[in-house]
């Protein structure tokens, strides 16, 4: 049996509407299940990025990219494992002020965990902590015991490692008109 | 045209006309009534065949694509018109046939209020369309109807569906097409690659038993007469898939037969003994391997491909060859040796004389009383002496059929094959009519999928477009009853149909219609249908509980195909 293993899908698209619908439809329709999706315009002007991160098998995954490349309106897709991206995850930290002022240890967790203080007013304060999947995690479980209001992470953004080429692929079209 | 200002509705009559399009199938309705009533003022240049429903609008666009080569037209309205295209859609989009799909839509200031007849149509038809847009501004129209055209037609052809709110249709611009010639976003034809080439000559050169299996790939990049030249040069024996019959006349020396669940007993079993396999223009659909495990895994596999998505999906390749066909035959025909294959040949022979005392005998030239499907076909083959366009439904008439109808030109098999659409033959024949004026269009149809789009009957008489009708009637759902009696011990759930009097309806449309139960009276009643010049359904009535062998059991490997 092929493993598992977390991959990180990158697709970069034209800027439509259905786009959206249209490619996580080809996960729904393998059953594939989507770890984290997020969706930002790229480097590019008017060129989407897609970052989509999905545990599946190698093979599984190279199948995959060739399905959402099919999509008219996708430039080009790719695949990376972890170790050939450069990724991060965002997440806040929604607590009551009084446990800031009441919980001195709370000032030691923020400070040892790299995290910030985004706001604080007189009832709430909110934490953000940018970094792995496991850094947001610990956070969480340190912070859980003083009582969050609420929680809430953002999907991964990443980079690659290697070159992604999509200024070439589009002055290629150019050029060829 | 040029600076003049008109409406959306009338530029998508413009646009139609720019692409070159003459014949349109549709159904009106509120949404798109902008639209047709410029159709009304257009009738002398564009020509709107009304259906009987959306259904049979979509699949005669179909139907008259796959004769004509052409991009076929589908047009209807939201909601229910709409939703009633999906089912064609979805056909079109896995048997690759190209298809323009226009519907109406709620004004723009309507959508998402759950409108009159409002249906999400882009998001509905989204997983089964090669791309959709919905258009609100009427300025939009030129851009994306020269998309939609350029998309359904170029790479691996498919449906496409433009959705415009019917404000955009009311509205007045400045109309200036221009045809589109690529999207950056889109490589439909990508190069064929030099070393893939040289590898494949390499592997076909030093092959001792190879095997050829073509796809619908050969018709769609027009690359019959590249496949006949790599064919006879490599002297190589090729098989065909259902969509790939025609490709190749059937009584061509080195044409094989079927591939599949129902093809014939020697491509299969030997597809399991070859050294190589050159796939081409196929996508390995599980109807035509059975357990993709135990497919060809001895033999090195070339596969010959316009869609790198299909590279290595169902069955892993050893040189995939991505391109088109019509391009890649032709390198590879002009570096390879000429060869024969004598003795390998003999060994299908000798599994097809197998098949003719076990199985094919006993279809064509039956002992027992009842008719059966394999001699109506034959009865047609003798009178269309093979010239004609054979459009089936889904189905044992289907497959027998395909098993036993000569072809001599190509895009002359007319079938749903991924989709197994029922309902689809009846007014997919009417559009190859319409497609091929000059050609005989034979539909050959069982009494379940007729039953399905029995309404384009209305369409057929109104226009009298000469289609001759066969209704194969075992008054089964022949194909689920074959594996009740197989694989569910004869429990016949909901197969067995009363049906009413096919010649009484047909007769009720105005159409001639005859009936034949003995053997005696099928061949003058074939005649008489080929003969005659109008519309004319022929009901024959053949042995209820025939199956239709060799049969590889869903699931079994091609080498376990059975003959009884």
């Amino acid at each position: 049996m092929e493993k598992r293993k977390n991959y990180t899908v990158s697709v970069y698209t034209e800027n439509n509407i259905g786009l959206l619908h249209r490619i996580s439809a080809i996960f729904l329709k393998r059953h594939i299940n989507i770890v984290s999706f997020t969706t930002s315009e790229s480097e590019i002007k008017n060129v989407y990025r897609f970052i989509i991160v999905v545990k599946m098998t190698k093979s599984g995954v190279e199948r995959i990219i060739k399905q959402i490349e099919k999509q008219v309106e996708v430039i080009k897709a790719f695949y990376h494992r972890d170790d050939e991206t450069i990724f991060q995850e965002s997440a806040l930290y929604k607590m009551k002020s009084s446990a800031l002022f009441e919980e001195r240890h709370i000032q030691n967790i923020i400070k040892d965990s790299n995290a910030r203080i985004v706001t604080v007013n007189k009832e709430f304060f909110v934490i953000e902590k940018t970094g792995f999947r496991e850094d947001t995690e610990k956070l969480y479980n340190d912070l859980a015991p003083f009582g969050l209001l609420q929680f809430t992470r953002s999907g991964r953004i990443a980079v690659s490692k290697e070159k992604m080429g999509i200024s070439d692929i589009l002055n290629n079209f150019k050029n060829q008109k | 045209m040029k600076n003049k200002k008109i409406s959306g509705a009338e530029a998508v009559i413009h646009c139609l006309l720019n692409e070159g399009v003459d014949l349109v199938w549709g159904y009106p309705g509120g949404a798109i009534m902008p639209v047709y009533d410029e159709f009304y003022k257009f009738q002398d240049k564009l020509k709107h065949i009304l259906a009987r429903h959306e259904q049979g609008a979509i699949h005669a666009a179909q139907g008259y694509a796959r004769s004509s080569g052409r991009v076929g037209v589908a047009i209807a309205t939201s909601g229910p018109g709409a939703t009633n295209l999906v089912t064609g859609i979805a056909d079109a989009q896995i048997d690759s046939t190209p298809v323009v799909c226009i519907t109406g839509q709620v004004s723009s200031h309507l959508l998402g209020s759950d409108a009159f007849q409002e249906t999400d149509i882009i998001g509905i038809s989204m997983p089964v369309t090669k791309w959709n847009y919905q258009i609100t501004k009427a300025s939009e129209i030129p851009e994306i109807f020269a998309k939609a055209f350029f998309i359904a037609k170029s790479g691996r052809p498919g449906p496409v569906l433009i959705d415009i709110t019917k404000d955009a249709q009311f509205e007045i611009f400045q109309y200036n097409y221009k045809k589109c010639n690529g999207i950056r976003s889109y490589s439909p034809y990508p190069k064929v690659n030099d070393n893939s080439i040289n590898e494949a000559v390499k592997l076909i050169n030093n092959a001792k038993k190879p095997l050829i299996v073509w796809g619908q790939g050969v018709i769609l990049g027009n690359a019959e007469e590249e496949f006949k030249n790599f064919v006879e040069k490599s002297g190589i024996p090729a098989a065909w898939t259902i969509l790939g019959l025609s490709a190749l006349p059937t009584s061509h020396d080195l044409n094989v037969g079927m591939v599949g669940m129902h093809g014939n007993y020697g491509p299969n079993i030997l597809t399991n003994k070859c050294d190589l396999l050159i796939a081409i223009g196929m996508r390995f659909d599980d109807r035509v391997t059975g357990d993709p495990k135990k497919y060809a895994s001895q033999a090195k596999i070339i596969h010959l491909e316009i869609d790198p998505a299909e590279v290595d999906k169902n069955i892993k390749v050893d040189v995939p060859v991505i391109g088109n066909c019509k391009e890649s035959l032709k390198m590879i025909t002009d570096k390879i040796n000429k060869r024969s294959h004598e003795k390998w040949i003999s060994k299908f022979d000798d599994l097809m004389k197998i098949e003719f005392d076990k199985v094919i005998e006993s279809d064509l030239n039956p002992t027992k009383n009842g008719l059966t499907m394999g001699e109506s076909i034959i009865a047609i083959n003798e009178f269309t002496r093979g010239d004609a366009i054979i459009v089936t439904d889904v189905g044992q008439h289907q497959m027998v059929a395909c098993r036993y109808a000569n072809f001599i030109k190509s895009k002359s098999n007319i079938t749903s094959g991924g989709l197994g659409t029922m309902g689809f033959a009846l007014p997919a024949a009417m559009g190859a009519k319409m497609g091929a004026m000059e050609r005989e269009v034979v539909a050959v149809i069982g009494d379940g999928g007729y039953q399905m789009t029995i309404q384009e009957l209305g369409t057929i008489f109104q226009l009298q477009i000469p289609v001759k009708i066969v209704i194969l009637n075992n008054d089964f759902l022949g194909m689920v009853r074959q594996w009740q009696q197989l694989f569910f011990d004869k429990r016949y759930a909901s197969t067995e149909m009363i049906n009413p009097d096919f010649v009484t309806i047909a007769k009720g449309y105005y159409i001639d219609a005859e009936r034949v139960k003995n053997r005696k009276d099928l061949k003058p009643a074939v005649k008489r249908m080929i003969k005659s010049k109008k519309p004319y359904v022929l009901e024959v009535c053949v042995e209820k509980e025939d199956n239709v062998f060799p049969m590889i059991p869903s699931g079994a490997s091609v080498s376990d195909i059975r003959l009884d």
